[in-house]
């Protein structure tokens, strides 16, 4: 009996050193070397793995930073849009190298195509993907740069930052949003733009990406840009440009003067997280008491001004703070 | 006017819907169902109406409550199971067994998976193997078939034709010997002889079959696959010893070899998809059951031949694809 | 008559529902206004050669060809050009093209309006397709392929046949029906013309089987011409796709990602052979077809002879007005025509058919669970796992899309059309070959 339990003990106990034999060997052989800084820039990411970098995750990104850094000496074009400065301030700092600090950036919807400013003409039946919807037809109110609303965006968000406002039908960006990019890719009529979140985020942009002539624009969408130009000739700083009957801001030239804003015939510029504007005697409500106040109507294009979740929870704060001070 | 519709093409669509195909089914297994019912009395009506009843409320009460979807028992597909269900089962089973079945079935086998069209195991047979496993004593206790004479007191019961064959070889005894004991083709055919209530018949079975092949609900590929190599099989050890081996027109008559290889294997969810997969199942179902039967320990193997065929369906459908267009190397030039 | 021809793999047999097989073609009425898009052809749009304001003649050439794979677009009305701009096309996009007033009817004098049969068969191969190229031929079934470029096979590839589809498969239509039986003599001519340019010596018209009157008509007519043969095919849908007929023809499978020149074979519409007839022949360029009108709803189903540019809502008129109950319009057969949005949208040359459907008929069930029946795989004319494809398509796992062979789909609806579930799978494998096929155009790039 226990001749059993010997043997069977040293055979098992032989076969676990043999094995640990050949293991410690294969290691050594097999061993590859990695940089053991890569494992601490690796660290320092979000690890959301997102692709938003261009790289294929985290750990690509972090490869790609520390050739980068020993090559180059430099992380230009190496930028995690999830983790923003703070992280590649401290990327910068394991690599032993300056980051010049980037302006936060956010995902941008430029279309205000609701079912009051775009009504549809034709009803779409199929799957719920853009991408197969812009192959189909030129969208259900006529516009065809319109957003088709059926979620490539909101598939596409790792974040949880984008979603679809049932009553619009056009997605909405909260403030979890990282700039990485997704959405803009996942979105087949490039209605998506990153653009600087500006200070107390604060926005201007054009809510349109209509290319076609003013007339036929309007025909279909009440707050397509029309190419009329007057808010580029409002413009002193040099930031809007019109190209195919299309305005665009730039955000690195505007200074948020809200000049354009006024200007605007079809209410096509937005402006965003702005406390309400006086009334002005030749301008009977600003856009923004407008989309405020009432709820639009039917019969005029008032563009839902609030698009950022905590946007509406601003302004609360805001009037809570007037309300107070009275 | 009303608006256009956009879609993307074809725009049109044929008649054909999972409801039609479902009580397509059910229809076929109608003779079946008469005929158990011809057989078995009111115990018949008994097992049928409770598995149906309890199969419907299950999944019923699954998919409101627990799954919190939309209710589709309408679409037949419960009521396939719980017919197949009720085929598998000896008709004095105890109504609370039943229940337990359809629990089994709709439950476990079916809704766990996340209901129709995703279930692996083919429902009715996982229940039926449940309850064989649980319940071994009732579920091999087969009353004769004495039709409505038996009433819903104890009826006398007896072994399936290849129980008496499994326990006779095992006790030494030939196939001759034994000759006087079991059915006669005849009877196979018509379905005297003991067995659940759905495998006696094997006429009503096959036209059943007829009826789902017209309609083209199934095709031949799969029964003719299992049935064809069940044949081949059995008529090999026949050949070789006709006294320890029964014959393979008793192989095929008897048990639950038509049910199976018409109603079960045939099974759209749990089956393989294309042609040649569907011949490789067929015959791997045929071989298991032949094996079962002859050297395992149950009389019958058609349920575990089908439920382990069903657990390598995917495998299948990786390594069988349907033949590609354009894919045949050379074109030959005088065509 | 035996076993009828057909292909091997997959296909569906729809309700055939050919309401306008015995209207005869009608000369449409010249619209007031034609909107001519410079994109008819499956390739680079065309480029405009007139201006503003400018006065055009039937049959003027307006844009020259933008590309290799691009043809010339001619003016199918005479008048004054009015603009040039975007106008909507079937699709709801919009697209350039010539917005022209019409003036009277003036023909540019070149062309031959007589009615008079012309066999002349005394041209080089390079002068028909010469002509073919400047008449602005294109496939005419709804592919649109400029129809020169496939009587110039690549080298190392020769043609042996030349198939003329007039199969029709689609259900509804009857626009090529109606062609054969009244312009046979000049399909079989401008088959001729064609064999003359691919210089093959064996020809086959393909019809199918519920077309008798046609296979009679033809067969007669091809009697006494060495070469050219009438095969009936039994009724199979989608036996008009080039591959399957010629795999119905000449039993030759077109090997997954080549063209038919690959296996010797050159397939063309009877549409476009009589239009090769009439560009060799009457030296008349490509500005008017037959479109069928039709529609379980449509009081009176017709098949016209339209000029390109027609507004669809003038042959909806035609055809006594637009039923109340209308729910969709579809610009070509009920399997592959696309749903167009509104009726300004104008007549190409690749429309064969408008299709009203009624409100009832116009949408899609309810889908339903999967039930893995395999109905999709086993219609499937290509051989392919719609079911598979779907979903992958869904999951978005375009690399397993891609070894399961989707780009191999001809999106010929078989399968959505069977599906007992009702799963959108042709919506799904059109977004899965879109992304597939970027991925692969965006592979070959890097490479």
């Amino acid at each position: 009996m226990d001749d059993i339990i010997l043997i069977a003990v040293a055979a098992l106990g032989g076969v676990g050193l043999l094995a640990a034999v050949i293991l410690f060997f294969v290691a050594k052989k097999f061993k590859v070397y990695e940089d053991p800084l890569i494992d601490e820039v690796e660290e320092k990411l979000p690890a959301a793995n997102c692709g938003g970098c261009g790289f294929p995750g985290c750990r690509a990104f972090a490869e790609a930073t520390v050739k980068a850094a020993k090559e180059t000496k430099s992380l230009e074009g190496h930028s995690c849009p999830v983790g923003g400065n703070d992280v590649m301030q401290d990327v910068g700092k394991v690599l032993g190298l300056e980051v010049e600090a980037m302006a936060p950036m956010i995902a941008v919807i430029r279309c205000n195509g609701t079912p009051i400013n775009h009504p549809a003409k034709v009803k779409f039946e199929g799957v719920t993907s853009c991408a197969f919807a812009h192959g189909l037809h030129g969208g259900e109110g006529g516009c065809q740069y319109s957003c088709l609303g059926l979620g490539d965006c909101v598939d596409a968000c790792d974040f949880d930052a984008i979603h679809m406002n049932p009553e619009t039908g056009l997605p909405v960006v909260n403030d979890k949003c990282t700039a990485c990019g997704a959405c803009v890719i996942a979105c087949p009529r490039d209605i998506i733009e990153l653009r600087k979140k500006g200070p107390k985020d604060r926005r201007i942009f054009v809510s349109c990406v209509n290319a076609e002539k003013g007339a036929p624009a309007k025909k279909n969408c009440q707050t397509a840009c029309i190419g009329c130009s007057k808010c580029e000739k409002v413009c002193k700083f040099d930031a809007i440009t019109i190209t195919s009957f299309l305005a665009y801001i730039n955000f690195e030239n505007c200074t948020l003067c809200r000049k354009c804003v006024e200007v605007c015939p079809t209410s096509a510029i937005w402006e965003v997280n702005f406390k309400p504007r006086k009334p002005k005697a030749d301008r009977p409500a600003s856009v923004v008491e407008k989309a405020t106040a009432t709820k639009a109507t039917p019969e005029k294009p008032i563009p839902l001004t609030i698009k950022v979740d905590n946007a509406q929870e601003d302004f609360k704060k805001e009037d809570n703070k007037i309300e107070n001070k009275e | 006017m009303n608006k256009f519709t956009i879609s993307g093409s074809p725009h049109i669509k044929s008649d054909e819907s999972t409801k039609k195909i479902m009580y397509g089914v059910a229809l076929a297994m109608a003779p079946t169902m008469l005929v158990s019912i011809y057989f078995f009395g009111f115990q018949a009506i008994r097992v049928l109406v409770l598995a149906c009843i309890a199969s419907l409320f299950f999944e019923w009460v699954i998919q409101k409550y627990l799954i919190k979807g939309p209710v589709t028992i309408d679409d037949g597909s419960a009521l396939v199971t719980a017919i197949l269900l009720a085929f598998n089962l000896p008709s004095n089973l105890p109504s609370w067994m039943i229940i337990i079945g359809a629990l089994i079935a709709i439950g476990m086998a079916k809704m766990s998976f996340g209901g129709l069209g995703r279930n692996i195991f083919n429902p009715a047979l996982v229940a039926r193997v449940f309850l064989l496993i649980s319940f071994p004593v009732q579920m091999t206790s087969w009353p004769k078939p004495e039709g409505f004479s038996i009433g819903l007191s104890d009826a006398t019961t007896g072994a399936t034709p290849l129980g008496i064959v499994k326990e006779g070889l095992g006790a030494g005894k030939t196939m001759s010997q034994l000759k006087p004991e079991i059915p006669t083709y005849i009877q196979d055919l018509m379905g005297q002889m003991g067995g659940s209530m759905g495998e006696v018949s094997a006429i009503a079975l096959i036209l059943g079959g007829l009826y789902m092949l017209w309609k083209k609900i199934i095709t031949w590929h799969i029964p003719v696959a299992m049935l064809g190599t069940v044949v081949i099989f059995t008529s090999i050890l026949w050949g070789i010893d006709s006294e320890h081996f029964a014959d393979p027109v008793f192989h095929l008559l008897t048990g639950g070899m038509l049910l199976g290889a018409i109603f079960m294997a045939t099974d759209m969810v749990s089956s393989p998809m294309t042609h040649g997969g569907q011949i490789v199942f067929g015959v791997g179902i045929g071989i298991l059951t032949v094996l079962i039967r002859v050297w395992g320990a149950y009389p019958e193997g058609v349920s575990f031949a089908i439920l382990l065929m069903n657990a390598v369906v995917p495998l299948i459908n990786k390594g069988f694809k349907p033949k590609r267009f354009g894919l045949k190397p050379a074109i030959s030039k005088n065509s | 008559m035996g076993i009828l021809k057909t292909f091997a793999l997959g296909g569906v047999h729809p309700e055939e529902n050919k309401l306008s097989a015995n209207a005869a073609i009608e000369v449409l009425d010249l619209p007031k206004q034609a909107f001519i898009p410079l994109g008819q052809n499956l390739g680079a749009p065309s480029k405009p050669l007139v201006k503003r304001g400018e006065e055009v003649k039937t049959g003027q050439l307006l844009a020259e060809a933008g590309g290799f794979i691009s043809t010339p677009v001619h003016s199918p009305v005479s008048g004054k050009v009015f603009k040039i701009e975007n106008i909507l096309n079937a699709s709801g996009y919009k697209q350039m093209g010539i917005i022209i007033n019409v003036e009277g009817d003036e023909w540019m004098d070149d062309i031959d309006r007589s009615d008079e049969l012309s066999t002349n068969l005394d041209y080089s191969p390079e002068e028909i397709i010469e002509k073919v190229k400047q008449a602005g031929l294109v496939g005419m079934g709804g592919a649109t392929f400029p129809t020169y470029v496939k009587l110039m096979p690549p080298p190392g590839n020769t043609a042996e046949y030349i198939i003329i589809n007039g199969v029709e498969c689609e259900p509804y239509l009857t626009s090529d029906h109606r062609l054969m039986l009244e312009k046979g003599r000049e399909i079989v001519v401008g088959t001729q013309l064609l064999m003359k340019a691919l210089k093959v010596d064996k020809a086959i018209i393909g019809i199918e089987n519920n077309k008798p009157d046609a296979i009679s008509h033809m067969s007669e007519l091809v009697k006494n011409t060495e070469g050219v043969s009438v095969q009936a095919l039994k009724v199979q849908y989608p036996q008009g796709g080039e591959k399957q007929l010629i795999k119905a023809t000449v039993n030759r499978e077109v090997p997954s990602g080549k063209l038919p020149i690959a296996v010797g074979c050159v397939v063309q519409n009877v549409g476009t052979a009589f239009a090769v007839y009439e560009a060799v022949q009457k030296n008349k360029p490509l500005f008017e077809r037959v479109v069928t009108v039709t529609g379980k709803a449509v009081k009176k189903p017709s098949n016209f002879l339209v000029r390109i540019g027609t507004p669809v809502q003038q042959l909806i008129d035609a055809a006594e007005g637009l039923p109340d109950d209308t729910g969709k319009i579809i610009n070509g057969g009920p399997m592959m025509g696309k749903a167009i949005s509104s009726t300004e949208v104008p007549i190409v040359k690749g429309s064969s058919g408008i299709l009203v459907m009624k409100e009832e008929e116009s949408h899609r069930k309810t889908e339903n669970a999967c039930i893995r029946c395999s109905k999709c795989t086993y219609v499937c004319p290509m051989g392919l796992e719609p079911f598979l494809l779907s979903r992958v398509s869904r999951l978005g796992k375009f690399d397993i899309a891609e070894d399961e062979m989707i780009m191999d789909c001809i999106e010929c609806g078989s399968c959505q059309y069977t599906c007992p579930a009702n799963i959108p799978l042709l919506d799904y494998l059109r977004l899965g070959k879109n992304k597939t096929g970027a991925i692969i155009r965006g592979r070959g790039r890097t490479a």
